[in-house]
């Protein structure tokens, strides 16, 4: 008889071995009662993990809403500079490795090696597109001398930006500020980055496991918490996207 | 273990959950609202709405971060415990943006 889990008491009653050594499925660790308790716990662990995620990302965002709102100015001329047009297709990139790592995890749920194999290969070029726009961006911005620390002017913000003509040039002093801006969007574009860099070297790992068949007998749990890590940095950018690249376009 | 004792494991277990299969016809479906609502909050920002146009962007941004916690996160189709934990992660979140926000918005500072 095995005891009941709610029961404190039967708890502490000692196994007898007919309950020690039981028939179960190979992927079933021995502290787990069932494969859907496990993976329940293991979904819970990882949802710990992304909300911790959550309030780093959350204090970056804040910091960027608060230095917003003190210098204003600057970061409406600062967000001038970004291509929206690159924005835009990274959303799309990130939106479509999305659907095709959820894709993916549906595979590995009707344990289907080949379309398992598919999607994740889908979802990790899709990944390093993202990458790619992003560098090319990144290196556009250095050209314009936009990276604080490295390669900065303030130029650009102290003459009549063309594109922009009946906006004033900023005082001098608050175009220093547009610093503020670029070093703020390094920082969260960069750790934005960072992530799917580490998304995409754990996606090669997963892809090589999954070659070898090991997500489609039964046990997936790697594989869909790692599709909740991608969705995650997916949420970011759709929060990076609007604050950064569109909210100051008509200011 | 018999059939039996199984079934006690699963009417007593407190953590049981009965796993559900997303339809790919949902995750489809999701996947095009969120290309709309992406098309939709670009050609937001190219109108000149004032103050609106960060409201309109974050309110498309919440809306397309729920669609993709709720169908591609499987939130929706999750035991209450992971519902739970998510919803009280957010509610936290949100606290400690909205107070540090209000103190620096609500502070007639002036001149910065």
């Amino acid at each position: 008889m095995r005891c009941n889990p709610l029961d404190s008491q039967a708890i502490a009653v000692p196994a007898t071995k007919s309950e020690i050594v039981h028939e179960h499925s190979p992927h079933l660790e021995h502290h787990f009662a069932t494969e859907s308790q496990q993976r329940e716990a293991s979904n819970f662990g990882m949802w710990l993990f992304l909300l911790t995620e959550i309030m780093f990302f959350g204090g970056m965002f804040t910091a960027y809403l608060i230095y917003r709102i003190w210098y204003y100015p600057a970061f409406v001329a600062g967000s001038h500079w970004m291509i929206i047009w690159a924005g835009t297709l990274n959303t799309v990139v990130l939106i479509c490795s999305s659907f095709t790592m959820a894709m993916g995890v549906h595979s590995a749920e009707i344990r289907n090696r080949k379309l398992l194999l598919r999607y994740l290969i889908a979802t990790l070029l899709l990944g390093c597109v993202f990458l790619g726009i992003k560098a090319f961006e990144w290196h556009d911005e250095w050209e314009h001398h936009h990276v604080p620390g490295l390669n900065f002017s303030i130029n650009e913000f102290t003459h009549v930006d063309p594109r922009y003509p009946l906006d004033k040039p900023l005082p001098r002093d608050m175009a220093e500020k547009t610093q503020d801006y670029f070093s703020l969007y390094f920082l969260l574009t960069g750790v934005h980055a960072l992530h799917m860099l580490i998304g995409v070297s754990i996606l090669l790992f997963i892809i090589f496991h999954a070659w070898r068949g090991a997500y489609t007998t039964g046990n997936m749990n790697f594989v869909e918490n790692f599709g909740l890590y991608w969705h995650f940095v997916d949420i970011v950018w759709i929060f990076l996207f609007p604050l950064l690249y569109l909210i100051s376009r008509h200011q | 273990m018999t059939e039996h004792s199984k079934k006690e494991i699963l009417d007593t277990e407190p953590t049981h959950h009965e796993v559900h299969i997303v339809s790919p016809k949902i995750y489809a479906v999701i996947f095009i609202t969120l290309l709309f609502f992406t098309g939709l909050t670009v050609a937001a920002s190219y109108l000149e709405l004032g103050v609106f146009n960060a409201v309109v962007a974050l309110a498309i941004a919440c809306t397309k971060a729920v669609l993709v916690i709720l169908f591609f996160m499987h939130v929706k189709y999750s035991s209450r415990l992971t519902k739970l934990t998510v919803a009280a992660g957010f509610f936290t979140f949100l606290i400690l943006i909205t107070m540090s926000l209000t103190d620096y918005i609500s502070r007639a500072w002036g001149l910065w």
